[in-house]
């Protein structure tokens, strides 16, 4: 299945390699197909209890009253745990690297953001009877308006969800509420383009649901300090986060894990570590937190649900020369991992494309939904399927093939960024050269000759040309009114040259500096 | 109240105790020891947890341990012969059909009822066998081609 296409860039690569594009056995493979392999509940312990968590039923409430004097009486429940024992019971993830305020309790204290909040513990001797003095916790609460929608919750007098960001907005350098970029002069383009496409893109929440839930067993050690086998996805993320939760030296932690049974983005939260600690510290037994399924699908983050906007600025010879990006992220209660899903959306943005003016606001906005985490390229992933959906929207709206359309608009080496970064060791032309050849996509001559080397930078994306349209102006139009198939009809067995009379000189403009970073090595010549 | 329990498991007869209404997955994890058979759900929706019952195909996870009583249970700790591998095994390994092998087990569990019962399997056998086991690094297809190579590999029975 595998296949290494050495010819491309073959120019460039003298090292022959050795393992990649072998097949290589996973080192622990023979565990997984014997059962074998230990899981971090694979683990055993005499006098294990259990922890359970109250969750909140509400989207949004104040919380008036908790009386657990039942389920503290009730049967093998060995420990109440409240908000007042966690000693550090406000944290973000992010902290650990300096980015963003502390804003999630471990367990809440006046207040419940979504559903599904933590509320209180209760260490059992079995999960049985852990569930069952739960049952017994009668907590009186005061419900509060809530808002869902990124939109809703940025309008004037909207609910405030997170005390600790009044305005609904993570604050990004103390002081911005969105990021922002910035490249060329998207109005004047978009009103000298032939077309303009605007269209929203929504996305849903996802639950990665591996296959084993989110878990960990705390273990007294014997010089005081704690076994934690875990789950986590991010070991050492997972241990200086306990840390400061418990407010006890990392050094105290010894964090085992690694054998994760699917994380996908969905273990980097250390959503059970911490308490499962103080509640061994608490009882001096070891204990175990495992989330149920429906905790796992409630409580788990998600993916984040994204909503973007996208409007394009497109000339009929199939050049984009304008697009303008507003997306939302929605972050749920506490901030986790989203502040920097947007850093990545927009480091993503305009796509793997040279258009001449960029613009866009991305947003991270607390809502009273589940706080939404990591999952297998986020920030990126949703954004992607906006562009490329956008990406078949105009070839269609100016006649072009799609592919032809994506080749014609991709990077190339020497092409000047939206970011103000020269784009190098670009690979999209030949990957979708090479992908059209296994789906017998028919290109015409001129794409299939197309290279990433070949006549980037200068006019077709310098900065100083950036604003210069090559076509006259023509009257803006919106995508749904654009008349479809206008200038790039397409006959069959035809080889006559595309339009693309905007494409700049074959020969590189003086001083352009592609090929002249790369440098040889120990493993040959590399693209850098 | 505890029940005594008693049935063979991978050809050995174990016995224990377990509190009345305990289901198989608990009482083959915590109380005999075999934790080559994994949780997922707890509610009988993700195959995880897949044993053989009398060669069938069950969840553990909403099986009443009681009713396994004098019965032979199969898990993924059984199927090896020794140091030899069975032919699932090898399979799975070569195909590349375990990623976070969570669901292996249930998965070649799963396969080997089918492969007991139909040792010459279609694909459409396959997909049908393992159509209750759900892997979410979703390994489908090597899982199946591993199936269909250990039916090739497995000396035919008549």
């Amino acid at each position: 299945m595998l296949e290494m296409r050495k010819d491309i860039f073959a120019d460039e690569r003298a090292d022959n390699l050795k393992e990649v594009g072998q097949p290589t056995q996973r080192q622990d493979m023979l565990g997984h197909v014997t059962g074998t392999s230990a899981y971090y509940d694979d683990h055993r312990f005499a006098n294990l209890l259990h922890l359970k968590i109250l969750r909140s039923p509400h989207a949004h409430a104040r919380i008036r009253s908790i009386d657990d004097a039942a389920a503290s009486r009730a049967p093998g429940v060995k420990r109440i745990i409240r908000a007042a024992d966690v000693p550090v019971n406000l944290n973000t993830l992010l902290s650990l690297i300096q980015f963003g305020k502390d804003d999630e309790p471990s367990l809440a204290t006046d207040v419940v953001r979504y559903k599904g909040e933590p509320i209180l513990g209760v260490v059992a001797t079995s999960e049985r009877a852990a569930r069952e003095a739960l049952e017994l916790v009668r907590i009186s609460y005061d419900p509060l308006p809530a808002v869902f929608d990124v939109e809703e919750a940025l309008k004037p007098g909207a609910v405030s969800v997170n005390p600790v960001y009044p305005k609904n907005t993570f604050e990004y350098h103390g002081k911005y509420d969105h990021q922002k970029l910035r490249f060329g002069a998207v109005e004047q383009a978009f009103a000298q383009a032939d077309f303009v496409s605007e269209e929203r893109y929504q996305m849903s929440p996802i639950e990665h649901a591996p296959t084993e839930t989110n878990g960990s067993i705390a273990v007294p050690d014997t010089n005081g300090r704690f076994t934690v086998y875990t789950s986590t996805q991010a070991l050492f993320f997972s241990l200086d986060t306990s840390a400061k939760i418990n407010a006890m030296p990392s050094n105290q932690l010894h964090f085992i894990g690694g054998t994760v049974g699917g994380g996908f983005g969905g273990k980097v939260d250390t959503l059970t570590e911490p308490l499962a600690i103080l509640a061994a510290r608490l009882t001096g037994a070891p204990v175990r937190y495992r989330l149920s399924r429906h905790e796992e699908m409630q409580f788990g983050s998600p993916r984040g649900a994204e909503r973007i906007y996208v409007k394009d600025g497109v000339m009929r010879d199939g050049r984009i020369v304008a697009r303008q990006v507003r997306a939302y992220f929605d972050a749920g209660a506490y901030t986790r991992l989203s502040s920097y899903a947007v850093v990545k959306c927009v480091a993503h943005i305009p796509g793997p494309y040279t258009i001449p003016n960029v613009h866009a606001d991305v947003f991270c906005v607390f809502t009273n939904r589940t706080p939404a985490t990591a999952m297998r390229g986020f920030g990126v992933t949703a954004l992607d399927f906006a562009l490329e959906c956008q990406m078949d929207k105009d070839a269609v709206a100016i006649g072009m093939d799609p592919l032809e359309f994506r080749l014609l608009n991709a990077y190339r080496d020497g092409d000047m960024k939206a970011h103000r970064r020269e784009a190098k060791n670009c690979a999209l032309i030949e990957c979708a050269q090479v992908a059209a050849e296994k789906a017998n996509w028919p290109l015409r001559d001129e794409f299939r000759k197309m290279s990433s080397k070949k006549d980037g930078g200068a006019e077709r994306a310098g900065v100083a040309d950036r604003t210069r349209m090559s076509t006259p102006a023509a009257p803006v139009r919106t995508g749904t009114s654009a008349p479809q198939r206008v200038t790039y009809e397409r006959p069959a067995g035809s080889t006559s040259p595309p339009p693309i009379q905007s494409t700049p000189p074959a020969t590189p403009p003086a001083g352009s500096t592609h090929g002249v970073r790369r440098f040889s090595s120990v493993f040959g010549t590399r693209r850098r | 109240m505890k029940t005594s329990i008693q049935f063979r498991l991978n050809d050995e007869e174990v016995a224990t105790f377990a509190d009345s209404g305990s289901n198989l997955l608990d009482v083959l994890r915590e109380g005999i020891g075999d934790l080559s058979v994994k949780g997922g759900c707890w509610q009988g929706t993700c195959g995880t947890c897949t044993v053989l019952v009398d060669g069938m195909p069950r969840l553990s996870c909403v099986t009443l341990a009681e009713s396994c009583e004098g019965k032979s249970i199969e898990t993924v700790a059984g199927l090896r012969q020794g140091a030899k591998l069975h032919p699932l095994q090898t399979a799975f390994m070569e195909r590349f059909a375990a990623q976070c092998g969570y669901c292996t087990p249930g998965m070649l569990m799963a396969a080997k009822a089918l492969l007991d019962r139909e040792p010459n399997p279609t694909r459409e056998n396959v997909v049908d066998a393992i159509c209750g086991n759900i892997c979410r690094c979703t390994g489908y297809e090597p899982i199946i081609a591993a199936v269909l190579d250990a039916a090739r590999a497995a000396p035919r029975r008549s």
